[in-house]
């Protein structure tokens, strides 16, 4: 079985100062010069930034998928990252700590929708059973469970969308990481989606971090980090229409 | 936990069982080219049990009558009837020849080994041991008895150079070390066949005789008849083939004929061996080449399907990395997959290779022993063949899932 980490009431992520850099010497280029955030639970903030401004990279660092080169991250309670790796173990903190919910839904293809969500607590250990009764009830708390034994290709792209969300959230994580999860979507479909990732915050507790330049859905977080040349600002946004 | 590998297959399963079969009618040639080698080495020891004999009597120093050209006088056999721990000895003569078959309105050569024997019944040294229609050779001529193989139907006649034959017997798997059917006529036919000409032939043999001086000389009446009969007869046969009394031991019933008839004297073992590792070796080689090529190819194959097919899934890898999956769960999906595709193969492999072995003009042995050899070694190629993939698969980073 694997390391369970310590549940903390601080579900919430933390960076600070958080800094990567790419390549050495002369050739060095910094992606990130000293990020600071903090997404409480329950909060849907937005990441938003022009192309090349470091979006990609910081939400890499956040997933544990590259390492920063310096810098603080905490999870909850747990210390991720202080200046180097503080968890051994990155793929079982991938697991069962974050949820990825991407541009495009990259649902496996060759598993039906109720195993593409329950394929997470079946990998932490769960039995299959258990791992499918969870994936759908989240299935139906996301209305999509009549589509639940449906092949990925068979789903529209709103669908496939809320099955990666269902997949995302399916291990309960404290900190939910989107990348441009409304980018293929038509504005209709594009606000459902936000309207789902924040009832989901408010129903488990999530920190979810939304990186987009998508326009329509900008007005819509209560908190805004603007990125820019590695660097972060915080602005309070119109956070309409969810509450 | 649910199997990742089994959902692709059942996933993609038409394009899966396609590439199986592919990869089957390889394996099913590789099967069948090992099945060619023992035909080849089942024809041979078939040609030694169907002797009869215990032992061969040979010209000295030639690995005949199968290997080599051997000759010997036909009333040598007389003589080693006589020794000590013989049961039994008979001449026997062997040419690989065409022999000719009527067919509707036409002729029909079949390539095959005419065996000349004593026709003396069944379990004389150099007989056809057993008989499915008809019945053995009775008289001293014109009489045959053929391997089914041959074609051949009870009651037809068949030519052999210029005299012909009538089947009153056949019978089966009677082949040469080559996989060519036997056909038996009597002994004297076969010594006369063995040296025969065609008359134009006899008759410039016999004008040459006449104006040579040495052997048409004025004052000695006779000779030159005498000379032209020992020229159109043939007192020679290939080998004496010999049965030792129960409980003799072969090797002590050689050693005398070898010593007392200067005459070279083969066991069994010994002519197995000349058959086997002389006769057949360079084809064996031949084959083990073949062998080694496809199972090269075969494997080259595999490792490159399982790589395709693990490449054309490196976006859904780099999802299950970056949600937690081990790489061990990732290197068994791609195992499990090889592994699939290797039974597929295989049992594809086995089942062409048993339907199409019967329409192969030799024998080809299908042994168990060779398939299970061969299902160990496509498991082997499969899982070697998989490594590249999973290699491939293992280094995909996570960080490909997440765009930028």
């Amino acid at each position: 079985m694997d390391k369970q980490y310590s549940d903390s009431s601080e579900r919430g992520i933390r960076i600070e100062g958080l800094k990567k850099r790419y390549g050495h010497g002369d050739t060095a280029v910094d992606a990130l010069k000293g990020v600071d955030m903090y997404v409480a639970p329950g909060e849907v903030v937005g990441l938003v930034g022009p192309s090349g401004s470091g979006k990609t990279t910081m939400l890499k660092c956040l997933g544990a998928v590259i390492e920063p080169t310096a810098g603080r991250m905490t999870l909850g309670r747990d210390v991720i990252y202080d200046d180097g790796w503080k968890i051994p173990d990155l793929r079982t903190l991938r697991r069962d700590k974050i949820g990825f919910v991407f541009q495009a839904p990259y649902l496996i293809p060759f598993l039906n929708v109720t195993d593409n969500v329950a394929l997470l607590p079946m990998l932490a250990g769960k039995s299959n059973a258990e791992a499918r009764k969870q994936a759908i009830e989240l299935l139906k708390a996301l209305d999509v469970e009549h589509r639940s034994s449906a092949m990925p290709s068979q789903l529209s792209g709103g669908e496939q969308q809320r099955v990666s969300i269902a997949r995302g959230l399916v291990n309960h994580p404290p900190v939910i990481l989107a990348d441009e999860p409304t980018a293929p979507l038509d504005s209709e479909r594009a606000m459902a989606v936000i309207r789902i990732l924040n009832q989901m915050a408010r129903q488990f507790d999530t920190a979810i971090i939304v990186v987009t330049h998508d326009e329509k859905i900008i007005p819509t977080f209560k908190r805004i980090y603007h990125i820019r040349d590695g660097v972060t600002y915080e602005e309070a946004g119109e956070g309409r229409g969810f509450d | 936990m649910i199997s990742l590998a089994g959902r692709d297959i059942l996933h993609s399963w038409g394009k899966f069982v396609f590439t199986g079969i592919g990869l089957g009618l390889l394996i099913g040639v590789t099967l069948t080219m090992a099945g060619v080698y023992r035909g080849m080495v089942d024809d041979a020891n078939v040609l030694l049990d169907n002797s009869g004999a215990d032992l061969w009597v040979v010209q000295q120093d030639t690995l005949g009558p199968y290997a080599e050209p051997s000759s010997i006088y036909d009333d040598t056999y007389r003589g080693i009837l006589g020794m000590s721990g013989v049961a039994r000895a008979a001449n026997v003569t062997y040419l690989t020849m065409q022999v000719r078959q009527q067919v509707d309105g036409g002729t029909r050569d079949v390539r095959a080994m005419v065996v000349g024997i004593t026709p003396d019944g069944p379990g004389h040294p150099g007989q056809p041991g057993y008989l499915v229609d008809g019945r053995h050779l009775t008289r001293g001529h014109y009489e045959a008895v053929a391997d089914i193989a041959a074609g051949f139907a009870l009651g037809e006649r068949i030519r052999i150079r210029r005299n012909e034959y009538t089947v009153v017997g056949l019978t089966r798997r009677m082949v040469s070390s080559g996989g060519d059917p036997m056909v038996f006529i009597p002994i004297k036919d076969a010594q006369e066949a063995q040296f025969l000409k065609d008359n134009d032939a006899i008759v410039m043999q016999r004008a040459r005789t006449a104006q040579n001086p040495a052997l048409n000389r004025p004052g000695v009446p006779g000779l030159l008849d005498a000379v032209i009969a020992s020229q159109s007869t043939n007192p020679t046969v290939n080998a004496v083939l010999v049965q030792v009394k129960h409980g003799a031991d072969p090797d002590a019933v050689a050693e005398p004929i070898r010593r007392w008839k200067r005459l070279t004297v083969y066991t069994r073992a010994q002519m197995q061996d000349i058959l086997i590792k002389k006769l057949i070796a360079t084809a064996a080689k031949q084959i083990a080449m073949f062998l080694v090529i496809l199972a090269i190819v075969s494997a080259a194959i595999v490792a490159f399907i399982i790589y395709t097919l693990t490449m054309g899934k490196i976006r859904e890898i780099a999802v299950l990395k970056l949600i937690g999956t081990k790489n061990r769960t990732i290197a068994a999906m791609i195992l499990q997959q090889a592994i699939a595709l290797g039974l597929i193969g295989f049992v594809v492999g086995k089942i062409s290779a048993t339907f199409w072995a019967p329409i192969f003009p030799k024998y080809v042995l299908l042994e168990s022993g060779d398939a299970i050899r061969g299902f160990v070694a496509v498991m082997v190629i499969c899982v070697l063949a998989s490594v590249l993939a999973i290699r491939a698969a293992l280094k995909v980073d996570p960080a490909e899932a997440i765009g930028g």
